[in-house]
């Protein structure tokens, strides 16, 4: 039983939750840019949360299924159609063998999951049968999908049918401008006082290079540096350090002109200083951004990240409870 | 004439030019075939081509070279 991709859509690939525990030796998390609408589109057709979903990003893919099958698709607001006839997003749908699933173009949002009764059986590598793409590894053959490709899939649980469907209220997505709550830290102290207030004040734009190892925004006021001798080991720009470790979500400026904040596909580490770093609890909304959404940067303390963090995982309890 | 409107199937930065030192793909005035490019979509560090999904002839671009697009944003109208 498998799926037959048809057209690939722009970057789709195979990712669940993840392969953490090689970050130190190279090897990236990887997995849903957007966990919290993987773990629901799974949960919709009956799956474990943390099997392996289709992410298509900026565009949709058009699948042709051998077999019947219970589908969901979550995250990005791209309508979803069975043989041509719309389907709701956060709902789930039964799709015969012999129909195909195609999507009209990106509404909101940035990347939508295709979850699939039973999951995407492709080989586990590492724990985990995420796609990262940069190291060839994971996933289908290591890469995006492309047409002609035939996906194994799982067998069913059957515990779910269709309509299925996560309340608006527990959707989430980012705001416009988006708000990006981040933790200062780091190498916080190697720029002024006068750019880390305009840092923080300023309106960012999502850069259209962002991608899946770290997110770009540009448009803001360039950063100036306190002024030092560089180390020994440092690189001669001020924005170099004596290489250090890239946490997940840390925001690195080289240069001081664009801000990148890593994600799932993160580099583990390299030269430039890092301003702080991004909440665990607001990874999954720049999952979700689109070139040229605004961003703000917004300060907030250990405490509060915490908090944030408490209550992600009450919504997804929540969530989980809704379907009994 | 009846207008047919292309519209972008990805968000980005639009440009109508195949590179900065190469003329426009199609100008205002110009006939088109379907499935014809008319013009570039950049993102993800990569570029895809915007195809014509109808035959005619280009009476309007309605966003300019370099400027940002999102998905389903109509880019021209041609006169069908």
């Amino acid at each position: 039983m498998t799926i037959r991709v048809i057209q690939q859509g722009l970057a789709t690939t195979v990712q669940d939750l993840g392969r953490p525990g090689y970050y130190h030796l190279g090897i990236p998390l990887s997995g849903a840019m957007d966990r919290l609408a993987l773990r629901a589109a799974n949960l919709l057709v009956g799956n474990d949360e943390g099997a392996a979903a289709l992410e298509a990003v900026f565009m949709g893919p058009t699948l042709e299924f051998t077999q019947d099958a219970l589908v969901a698709v979550s995250g990005a607001e791209m309508v979803p159609k069975v043989d041509g006839d719309p389907r709701e997003t956060w709902t789930s749908f039964a799709i015969k063998a012999g129909q195909s699933l195609s999507f009209e173009f990106l509404k909101s949002g940035a990347r939508a999951y295709i979850a699939v009764s039973g999951g995407i059986d492709v080989p586990v590598v590492l724990g985990s049968r995420s796609t990262y793409a940069l190291g060839a590894l994971g996933g289908h053959e290591g890469r995006p999908l492309q047409a002609g490709d035939e996906l194994p899939i799982g067998a069913s649980s059957g515990e779910k049918g269709e309509g299925v469907r996560v309340a608006e209220a527990h959707r989430r997505g980012p705001g416009n401008p988006a708000e990006l709550r981040m933790l200062p830290g780091l190498y916080w102290h190697r720029i002024t006082e006068g750019s880390g207030y305009s840092f923080f004040d300023d309106t960012w734009k999502v850069a259209p290079e962002a991608d899946r190892i770290g997110y770009r925004f540009r448009g803001g006021k360039k950063l100036e540096f306190v002024d030092r001798e560089q180390p020994f080991g440092a690189g001669s720009d001020p924005s170099n350090i004596v290489d250090g470790c890239y946490p997940y979500g840390s925001i690195q400026v080289p240069g001081g002109t664009e801000p990148i904040v890593l994600h799932r596909d993160a580099v583990s580490g390299g030269g430039y200083f890092m301003l702080g770093t991004v909440i665990s609890a607001d990874m999954d909304l720049i999952g979700q951004l689109q070139p040229h959404t605004p961003a703000k940067f917004v300060e907030v303390t250990m405490e509060e990240a915490l908090a944030a963090r408490k209550d992600r995982q009450g919504l997804l309890d929540t969530i989980r409870a809704s379907f009994g | 004439m009846p207008e047919h409107q292309i519209q972008s199937p990805l968000p980005g930065t639009f440009y109508r030019k195949p590179s900065p030192d190469q003329p426009e793909y199609k100008a205002v005035g110009d006939t088109v075939d379907a499935g014809e490019v008319i013009g570039l979509i950049e993102v993800m560090k990569s570029f895809h081509e915007i195809h014509a999904d109808a035959a005619g002839i280009i009476s309007e671009f309605l966003i300019e070279n370099e400027e940002p697009v999102q998905a389903g944003q109509p880019v021209a109208i041609l006169s069908t």
